[in-house]
């Protein structure tokens, strides 16, 4: 079932949107991996770019953005350069996405079970009747109580962490390789958030199912990622193993974040902020993109171009001066 | 619900019927003169003040206006001397015709270019697309209408002459439901429906391209919305047919803004259904009235203005039923 | 003062010329506005003269839009009949502008039974096809200029209001509604002074599209006898004139004031295009 090498590798992506006023280049030179069966976090504050990566890894962009450089390798080929046939061929069965407004992300004229079916009737050789009944079992599959109800029922009338749960089952439908999750906890209450995230992890532990957990909350990931990739303003500062990460972080804005996130063990008042905003994209870019946010920038990091330093075992840094 | 809904419509019936009081009876100049014709004797008048009591107060009168509307008595026209509600009843079915394949015509262009145009977005279609959408509001209808005929007509003769609903030569047939495409085919004459559906080929153009235009707006603009949905996206993100994404995603869920705006568009309709009467010399209520008009003739305009305001609130009706099949939120929600 | 007049000035040279289109469509309003102020000097003959020509002849040197059966030339009566009809269609919708958004906004802001009453008569206009009201209106008022604008007025006070309404409504509870309230404002300042300039572009957009459908109203109420009287030169009415002998090869008596009300309402409804890109990006077609 495995094959040699990383199960998806995103190499060099750059991406822009063509807007009334100028190109925004969103993205610049992003690369990361993630492995057969594991769960990689992908971590960044909102305008970070890493929902269009997903998005862009899926080949659901929207109409205005523009992939200006790159490769998404998925088993071995390049989806980027795929014709749309043996993209929707990969789309829903091999690889697959939740959206973050769950809600949002359904038809809301047609009753969920349906829609699930869709999928399946699409991808698999199903009759109506057996493909239903596999649509019952996936959603019981996700923990909802009553799968019979919840079958005929529309996105309205169903909660956002059940909304959620029918994203889930919709995309695990076909056994996918790769379910890649954005946001997946975000809107629900804290106890659904745990729900969410466990029920995930579950279905990729039981069916060696490589995971991207995307969010901006590091502290969830902490406890789900074997990996975490670090985004800033479109780049990636840093990738490494979870534990590595959180102990030693190497990129001042790694730090930064984890000093940031609400943890038990500190007080409201002691958490840092970043200072700063996410550089406006329209603008000649610095090649670390962080630099004016970094206490610890030096002249030598307005030197192109942004460098790959590796500073341990899977542990690559996106800096000149790491900590 | 569908008895709620016809309650929703009761306001609207009343306004009309008080609106129509009001035209009728409550505005200047002297109603009684209006209905007794401009070659009524002044005693003339006085009898017919009398008898539609227009020398009562306001109150009385709405009272008697509304005893009147329940017996189905709406005034004697005075160029046909029958009951006005008659004559309606007689030439309604030629309006409703007329005004049906109109529409159907409009949807059967118009929803097609809307989807193509935002499917296909800044290609020639698209821009096409556009320019019919911008000049078709442009129009005038009347105008369009007279075009039409002086170059498929009087020009190249593929058209035959408008004078109304079937050839000089033909008897129409028997009456069931008035629409004579309908009635030409249950009485089995294939000429007779063939002669109807001639005669109607100008007057339905001329109505269809009206009501393109703002359709295809419509309908492009909701595609394009809904083309940029979420669900769309995730519909598209589980790699479904494109086919499937079109039709059972995308444009099921067009369509509801579409048919929302069917009732304006309607309204337009019902509106300028009537120039294309007096062009097309089609012998329905539209044409009817303005006969009525001409003639200084009263009771007929206002029965006119009244079936037509009936007319659209059933049909503004419908619409509220058709909404609340496609769209289940709205029957679960309320 | 002068910094709002300057952004003005910017916003309306990016709304003409940043679209050819709608650069075309101000370049005939321009001229459709000379015509109107000057057209009674520029037509070549007296637009009510008859047998000023021979009778239904066609375009000639002497006579470049012909003659209709009365002998009257048709290009002046064209050009004389710009001034009517734009007079008819921008005093209605300013008329229906001013009272609709009034009430709209009155019954956006007060709510209660302003709101009520607002809802009710709007609803009872918009319960009829409005065109058919509106010969109903004038059957029973009698067909006079001024009568046409009034009703022409009423059957577009409907969009006015519900806009208005809609507008008041989302910044009825805004921060700096708020701080008026608390800064001692009366109810009525507040609306006026604060929150309905705000509508005003949605409002104004709306009122460029207004005017090509005003236009297409009277002509229409004209071509079917309910509209202007004989012999007003009004380009619905020479329509109506002209339309039998469409049927008989004179095309150019119903021609000539068709192409003018079209060439009208397009650029009405261009200049409303590009004035709407402005305002609303997002709905830009």
């Amino acid at each position: 079932m495995r094959g040699a090498g990383p199960l998806l590798s995103v190499e060099d992506l750059s991406l822009e949107f063509r807007a009334r006023d100028g190109t925004v280049r969103v993205l610049d030179g992003v690369g990361f991996t993630v492995g057969w069966g594991e769960t990689v976090g992908l971590v960044g504050e909102s305008g970070s770019g890493k929902s269009i990566t997903a998005l862009a890894i899926m080949g659901v962009l929207p109409p205005t953005a523009r992939v200006t450089a790159g490769r998404v390798i998925f088993k071995g080929t390049d989806l980027l350069a795929a014709d749309e046939r043996t993209l929707r061929r990969h789309r829903g069965s091999e690889i697959s996405m939740t959206f973050q407004q769950a809600r949002a992300a359904l038809n809301p004229i047609r009753p969920v079970g349906w829609q699930i079916e869709d999928v399946i009737r699409h991808h698999t050789d199903l009759q109506p009747a057996a493909a239903r009944s596999r649509t019952l079992d996936l959603l019981a599959g996700v923990q909802i109580p009553d799968p019979g109800r919840v079958y005929g029922a529309f996105p309205f009338e169903l909660s956002g962490g059940m909304c959620q749960r029918v994203m889930i089952a919709m995309a695990v439908a076909c056994s996918p390789s790769l379910l890649i999750a954005d946001e997946p906890a975000t809107g629900l209450d804290v106890c659904t958030q745990a729900a969410v995230l466990e029920l995930i992890g579950d279905l990729a532990r039981r069916s060696d199912m490589a995971t991207l957990l995307i969010s901006h909350d590091l502290g969830l990931l902490g406890e789900r990622a074997d990996r975490v990739v670090v985004m800033h303003a479109g780049h990636v500062v840093e990738t490494a193993p979870t534990a590595a990460l959180l102990a030693a972080p190497r990129h001042p804005y790694t730090a930064k974040l984890i000093a940031s996130s609400p943890r038990p063990s500190v007080g409201l008042s002691d958490l840092v902020t970043i200072p700063g905003t996410i550089p406006d994209f329209r603008a000649q870019l610095p090649p670390c993109r962080f630099r004016f946010r970094c206490d610890r920038a030096a002249p030598e990091c307005d030197q192109p171009p942004l460098p790959r330093v590796v500073v341990g075992p899977d542990h690559v840094v996106a800096c000149r001066r790491p900590l | 619900m569908v008895g709620r809904r016809l309650a929703t419509a009761l306001p609207g019936v009343v306004g009309v019927i008080v609106v129509t009081f009001l035209l009728n009876r409550a505005l200047p100049g002297d109603p009684a003169a209006y209905f007794a014709g401009p070659a009524a004797t002044p005693q003339a008048i006085e009898e017919i003040r009398t008898k539609l009591g227009l020398n009562r107060s306001l109150p009385e009168q709405f009272v008697l206006y509304i005893r009147d509307l329940a017996r189905g008595d709406l005034g004697h026209s005075l160029t046909t001397g029958q009951p006005v509600v008659a004559d309606l009843r007689a030439r309604l079915p030629a309006s409703l015709e007329l005004a049906t394949c109109g529409l159907l015509l409009a949807l059967a262009l118009a929803l097609p270019l809307g989807v193509l145009a935002a499917t296909r977005p800044g290609s020639g279609v698209d821009h096409v697309t556009r320019l019919l959408a911008t000049t078709g509001n442009s129009l005038p209808v009347f105008f369009t209408g007279l075009v039409l005929v002086y170059v498929l007509y009087y020009l190249l003769g593929w058209a035959p002459p408008p004078l109304g609903r079937l050839e000089v030569f033909r008897t129409p047939p028997e009456t069931v439901t008035g629409a004579y495409l309908i009635d030409s085919l249950l009485a089995r004459d294939p000429g007779l429906f063939l002669s109807a559906a001639k005669q109607l080929i100008l007057p339905t153009m001329t109505l269809g391209l009206a009501a393109l235009a703002p359709i295809t707006r419509m309908t492009r603009g909701a595609m394009l919305g809904v083309l940029a949905s979420d669900f769309v996206r995730t519909a598209r993100a589980n790699g479904l047919a494109p086919r499937t994404v079109l039709y059972v995603y995308a444009l099921r869920n067009a369509m509801l803004p579409v048919v929302t705006t069917l009732g304006l568009v309607l309204s337009f309709l019902l509106g300028v259904s009537v120039v294309v009467e007096k062009i097309y010399a089609w012998p329905g209520i539209g044409a009817y009235a303005l006969e009525a008009v001409i003639a200084s003739d009263y009771a007929p305009v206002q029965g006119f203005v009244l079936t037509m305001a009936l007319v659209y609130v059933m049909l503004n009706l419908l619409i509220d039923l058709l909404y609340g099949v496609i769209d289940p939120r709205v029957q679960i929600e309320s | 003062m002068s910094a709002a007049v300057l952004r003005l000035a910017r916003a309306g040279r990016y709304v003409v010329l940043g679209n050819p289109l709608t650069f075309g469509a101000f370049l005939m309003l321009a001229g459709l506005v000379t015509l109107a102020l000057f057209g009674h000097w520029i037509a070549p003959y007296d637009p009510l003269a008859t047998a000023v020509g021979p009778r239904l002849a066609p375009p000639s040197a002497t006579h470049w839009f012909g003659t209709d059966n009365l002998g009257r030339d048709i290009l002046s009566r064209v050009i004389v009949a710009t001034r009517l009809d734009l007079l008819i269609a921008i005093s209605a919708v300013t008329l229906s502008f001013a009272a609709g958004s009034a009430a709209g906004a009155s019954a956006g802001f007060y709510g209660g039974w302003t709101e009520r009453i607002v809802t009710r008569i709007v609803d009872t206009i918009m319960a009829f096809p409005l065109f058919v009201l509106a010969m109903g209106i004038m059957a029973a008022v009698g067909t006079s200029v001024v009568n046409i604008v009034l009703t022409v007025a009423l059957i577009n006070f409907p969009s006015y209001a519900r806009i208005a309404r809609a507008e008041v409504n989302v910044r009825r509870n805004a921060g700096y509604v708020e701080a008026a309230r608390l800064a001692g404002n009366t109810p009525g300042r507040i609306l006026a002074v604060h929150i309905y300039p705000n509508c005003l572009p949605t409002l104004i957009v709306q009122a460029s599209m207004n005017m090509g459908w005003a236009i297409l109203s009277a002509a229409g109420l004209s071509f079917i006898g309910l509209g202007v009287r004989p012999p007003t030169a009004e380009w619905g009415i020479m329509v109506s004139d002209g339309s039998a002998f469409m049927m008989s090869g004179e095309w150019w008596v119903s021609t000539f004031p068709g192409i003018a009300l079209m060439l009208a309402v397009l650029s009405f409804n261009l200049m409303g295009d590009g004035l709407r890109d402005l305002i609303d990006p997002r709905r830009r077609s």
